[in-house]
């Protein structure tokens, strides 16, 4: 199967990419080629066969519920594009 | 005396050399820095050299050793592969998202390595976020293959299997994904192991497919990967898929005894997969995979063939699941706490588009958007839930073929490193160049490569041992003495004879 | 067409913050109020490199509620990415759990409507799932920018989902007042909607009477009190059916309710909502739970409201209602049932009528909770002790509750004899306290005579006067009564 530039326009937008109209040709091609790729598997017949997650079939661990971290506010603040105030700033969020 | 012969040392005699006050840590990182100014402008290989941070590790090395109380890592060079984060200095994942993020704190590997006194000297370049196989999707620039500066040199660890190659360091972390340490081994012509799925915590090291990454090692030689390799081992609590084990010390184990010293392998069974041999495969790397299998038979081992009957299908089921991952995994890059953010931007949406199609280089995207897809409604079942069921009839091929050999051997990359560029604009070629690795990383075995050969054009050509789930001392063990046989690890690209100024100049 | 014609349809969507001391998969803390991402840590603010570890307490709070709704508590469950891009996101994914969530099922039943009006309806839960919280975006004008504070980022929440069996607002209510009641009563939140600790997102559709499929619902978002769900659900019930009925049609969407003009309005539209790009988180590996762990919670399960309800109508002979009323929630049961015990069982529907009664009422009037009325199960206690031993009257025994109230002393025994308000019951100086009031009101007894009821009453009222409150009415009206049959005729 192959995708149409809106398409690609959607799975960017789902992605926050910026995707430009000059790359957009390019980028489908090269997705319809992965895709091609990927298609190789839809002939296999893979009925009752369980998916696998994970290459450790074990449990979860878990971890007592016990409060083991301190404040690196600063620390992490300071590779903050935009922060103030202990906030890290963002272009407004509209509800 | 001169310590210059160090530089080619493995680290068992840069060991003897430190323990017995030949040489200091501070004079061995300052061989080793000084080294990597002369000839990593041409090679690439580093993205940051902390020459600073190396020689106050030396320093604190030189007193461990001299109070008694060195480990085997202590003093020892090393390079981390810039995947993985370390306080106070750049971690960048090759990538301009990262350009500028200094790590408020240490990867797990970082801290087992600080502890064990190795000593830093920077990190290394990689494929942007680890996606690629030749290093060339670095925001840094390529990284050249030493023995052929107008090559790759693998990847995506390609910048610590170059410098391991190149002798600026002499060992190095990597990370693995579908063959991220293997394949640049080979391409490299040194020794790389990715250890079994759990072993090596992944905390700090930057995501790209979750239940896919593991943290590896390269060294000139198995002795020198089983190291390092037992000094990033240790169960970490802060990474839910690390694996609660003994440690282990892989290269005690590599120096056991054995009955019979000619035939040291006697009783081992080597697997050889029907299909890896099949047509495809370059008759330079046959004939250097078949002069190996001949060497291993003649220490002892039998080989005998085996099928992995779903191995074809690795390529694409890689392909779903780990851009699947990925694409969740680098959500995280918004701009909004660390990382690149776009300089202008019109609302909240506009500045996660712009800063991330600023970020992200081409082959990332692409990732990103392949995972997108597969993720989406409507398509979850035939691609994503479909890859996880092959990922189980891939591991199932490996559990059966395991019931019938100790290992499994096959060329570890189909072809020899390619020049530079040769690949880029046909992102689809430069996948099914992963045949050999990524099934292996879909089951979560530990598997090996170590050179075996070169081809006509002079490039160094990999054998891929693949051993069962936890059987690292032993793979090393059977690289090892295969290694103690033959000389392909004690090969050394001519470095200084490859430094033609053009290149340089075109470094980006 | 009226209103009448319609039948509204609901299902809840609860948010239950848990009570753990550190995060669901950060050892941050998760403590209320604190200065801006102070307790955001590593894993909270989503550094590169960074994984998540579940926390125990969390999932040992989701078996609570499993056990407390009999639900299926699910032996392996899993964990999934619900991706989605937001600020107060920070890992631009939510850890939920989608296909295989970790309490599947469960009833839950309710009081609906009060006193013999009332009636009992049972609700089914869908699941309850653990999942992440967010952070906060401040829309505080920061230069035209919104702040970000990651503190909540990672306090383990547990969706509740129910089925859409409510039929009302007043119903929806009742099941959002039950649920909250359950989480603190099993202790797995602290129930502070104003913290925003049990939030409610209500789905609403509306279809023609007798109707069997579903409308098309809405959903309103992030209710945080009863009274917005009820006015939210009113507002939002009106306005499909005025809609409705205009020949338009409802199309699905998500809704904030707004408490100043009282109406529901449409968030600005995500068009990528629909996506959320589920899939198994590969950081955690599944979620096991052995029998033996549930046991071991069940051990340690309080008794259910239910059971608790069931106990009190068949033990102690209380109505349905007094019973659901008292054990609406653990306080008021365990004020009750300590009240009890010292009072004795007999006195069960005296103590069931000053909880409900005079210390609700004085709970209402000072705007206080149980836990810090100042009249403790022991006080209140000797209190009624000292009405059924006929020590006070029932109008006396209020002046003694304002006095232990406002801290006149410490118990109702000292203030009774510090202020002289013991019952007067001996018969000798009440018939001489009667002899007196009949001599000084001769009309009044005339008029009792002459068959004038009313007559009787203003006798009494003088007698108790004269008593200053304290006279056992019921011995005042027995003897004056007989006095009165026995008077001499008239002189």
């Amino acid at each position: 199967m192959s995708l149409s530039n809106e398409q690609v326009n959607r799975l960017a937008r789902l992605a926050r990419l910026a995707v430009s109209d000059e790359a957009l040709d390019i980028t489908r091609i090269q997705l319809d080629g992965i895709l091609a790729l990927i298609a190789r598997m839809e002939a296999v017949d893979t009925t009752g066969v369980t998916p696998m997650s994970h290459p450790q079939e074990l449990a979860a661990r878990l971890r007592a519920d016990e409060v083991v971290e301190t404040d690196r506010r600063a620390a992490f603040q300071a590779i903050a594009p935009q922060a103030e105030a202990g906030l890290y700033l963002v272009p407004k969020v509209i509800e | 005396m001169s310590i210059a012969p160090l530089i080619d040392a493995s680290v068992a005699s840069l060991r003897q050399a430190l323990d017995s006050k030949q040489v200091s840590s501070v004079e061995l990182a300052t061989l080793f820095l000084d080294r990597i100014a002369a000839h990593d402008p041409a090679l690439n290989a580093f993205i940051t050299l902390d020459r600073e941070g190396a020689l106050a590790a030396a320093r604190a090395a030189d007193a461990r050793i001299a109070a008694g109380q060195a480990g085997p890592l202590t003093g020892i060079p090393l390079a981390h592969k810039d995947v993985f984060c370390t306080e106070g200095t750049l971690t960048t994942c090759g990538s301009k998202m990262l350009a500028n993020f200094t790590s408020p704190y240490d990867a797990h590997v970082v801290g087992l390595l600080k502890q064990a006194g190795a000593v830093s000297l920077g990190k290394t370049n990689m494929d942007e976020f680890a996606m690629g196989s030749s290093t060339e999707s670095s925001f840094f620039g390529p990284t050249r293959n030493p023995w052929a500066l107008d090559c790759v040199p693998g990847g995506s660890s390609g910048g610590s299997a170059a410098a391991v190659a190149a002798r600026l360091v002499p060992i190095a972390t990597g990370t693995d994904t579908g063959g991220s340490v293997r394949q640049p081994a080979a391409f490299c012509g040194i020794t790389g192991i990715k250890p079994t799925y759990g072993l090596v915590s992944r905390y700090g090291m930057v995501a790209y497919a979750s239940s896919l990454d593991q943290g590896g090692a390269f060294g000139a030689c198995a002795e020198d990967c089983a190291l390092l390799l037992s000094a990033m081992t240790g169960f970490d609590r802060r990474d839910s898929t690390s694996l609660d084990r003994p440690p282990e010390n892989h290269a005690a184990a590599l120096r056991a005894s054995v009955a019979d010293a000619a035939r040291p392998l006697a009783g081992c069974v080597i697997g050889l997969p029907r299909e890896f041999f099949a047509a495809g495969m370059s008759a330079g790397i046959r004939a250097a995979v078949d002069a190996a299998l001949d060497e291993y038979r003649k220490l002892g081992a039998t080989t005998r063939e085996v099928s992995l009957p779903n191995a074809e299908l690795a390529i694409p089921a890689y392909y779903v699941l780990a851009p699947a991952e990925a694409s969740s995994n680098l959500s995280r890059f918004d701009g909004v706490r660390y990382g690149h953010r776009a300089a202008t931007y019109a609302d909240l949406d506009d500045m996660y588009c712009k800063s991330r199609g600023e970020g992200f280089g081409a082959e990332v995207q692409r990732r990103i958007l392949v995972g997108t897809y597969v993720l989406s409604h409507g398509y979850y079942d035939a691609y994503y839930l479909q890859a996880q069921k092959l990922r189980r009839l891939i591991a199932e091929d490996f559990r059966r073929a395991f019931a019938e050999c100790d290992f499994i051997a096959g060329p570890t990359s189909p072809v020899t490193a390619w020049a530079l560029g040769a690949m880029s604009g046909d992102p689809v070629q430069m996948y099914l160049a992963d045949i050999y690795t990524t099934a292996v990383n879909l089951a979560g075995l530990p598997a090996l490569s170590h050179p075996c050969g070169f081809d006509d054009a002079g490039l160094p050509i990999g054998l891929q041992l693949i051993g069962d789930y936890f059987a690292e001392s032993r793979l090393l063990a059977s690289a090892h003495h295969f290694q103690q046989a033959t000389d392909w690890h004690q090969r050394r690209p001519a470095l200084s004879q490859c430094v033609p100024d053009n290149i340089a100049k075109t470094r980006t | 067409m009226s209103r009448s014609d319609w039948e509204i349809v609901i299902g809840l969507e609860v948010h239950a913050q848990l009570n753990t001391a550190s995060k669901i998969f950060s050892a941050a803390s998760t403590a209320f109020g604190a200065p801006p991402n102070v307790q955001a840590s590593a894993v909270d603010i989503a550094l590169p490199g960074v994984l998540p570890v579940l926390n125990r307490g969390a999932v040992e709070r989701a078996i609570r509620l499993g056990l407390a709704l009999d639900a299926h508590i699910a032996p392996k469950s899993v964990f999934a990415r619900k991706n989605y891009f937001y600020p107060d996101l920070p890992k631009g994914y939510q850890i939920s759990q989608f296909e295989l969530p970790v309490v599947q099922g469960g009833t839950i039943t309710i009081q609906v409507g009060e006193g013999d009006k009332g009636h009992e309806k049972t609700i089914r839960l869908t699941r309850a799932h653990l999942e992440e919280d967010a952070g906060k975006s401040l829309h505080e004008d920061f230069h035209g920018m919104s702040g970000i504070d990651l503190n909540r980022a990672g306090t383990p929440l547990l969706e509740i989902v129910s089925e859409p069996d409510m039929r009302s607002s007043a119903e929806a209510v009742a099941y959002a007042r039950a649920l909250h009641a359950l989480v603190c009563w099993i202790d797995i939140c602290d129930g502070n909607m104003q913290e925003g600790s049990f939030r409610c997102d209500a789905n609403v559709s509306v279809r023609k009477k007798g109707e069997t499929a579903l409308g098309t619902r809405r959903e309103i978002k992030n209710l945080n009190s009863f009274r917005f769900l009820q006015q939210a659900i009113d507002y939002e019930a009106g306005w499909q059916i005025d809609t409705l009925e205009d020949g338009g049609k409802i199309e699905q969407a998500t809704v904030l309710f707004d408490p100043d003009t009282g109406e529901t309005r449409m968030m600005r539209s995500k068009e990528d909502a629909h996506d959320y790009r589920y899939f198994p988180d590969p950081d955690l590996l599944p979620l096991l739970i052995e029998p033996e762990w549930i046991e071991r919670v069940r051990a340690t399960m309080p008794e259910l409201p239910a059971a608790m309800k069931a106990r009190f109508i068949r033990d102690f002979g209380l109505s349905a209602y007094d019973a659901s009323t008292l054990t609406a929630s653990r306080e008021m049961a365990d004020h009750f049932q300590q009240t009890v015990a010292i009072v004795g069982a007999a006195q069960a529907k005296l103590c069931a009528n000053w909880i409900m009664g005079e210390l609700a009422a004085r709970l209402n009037k000072a705007g206080i909770e149980l836990a810090a009325a100042p009249v403790s199960p022991v006080q209140l206690a000797g209190l009624l002790m000292r009405i059924a031993d006929n020590t006070l009257s029932n109008a006396i025994a209020r002046k003694v509750f304002d006095a232990l109230w406002n801290g006149e002393g410490r118990s109702a025994d000292e203030i009774i004899d510090a202020q002289g308000l013991r019952q007067l019951t001996d018969r000798g100086a009440i018939e001489t306290l009667i002899d007196e009031v009949l001599a000084a009101n001769p009309k009044s007894v005339e008029e009792f005579r002459a068959g004038k009821e009313k007559a009787f009453n203003a006798l009494v009222g003088q007698v108790m006067k004269a008593s200053r409150g304290k006279a056992s009415p019921a011995q005042v009206n027995e003897i004056l009564r007989h006095k009165l049959s026995n008077l001499p005729p008239n002189r």
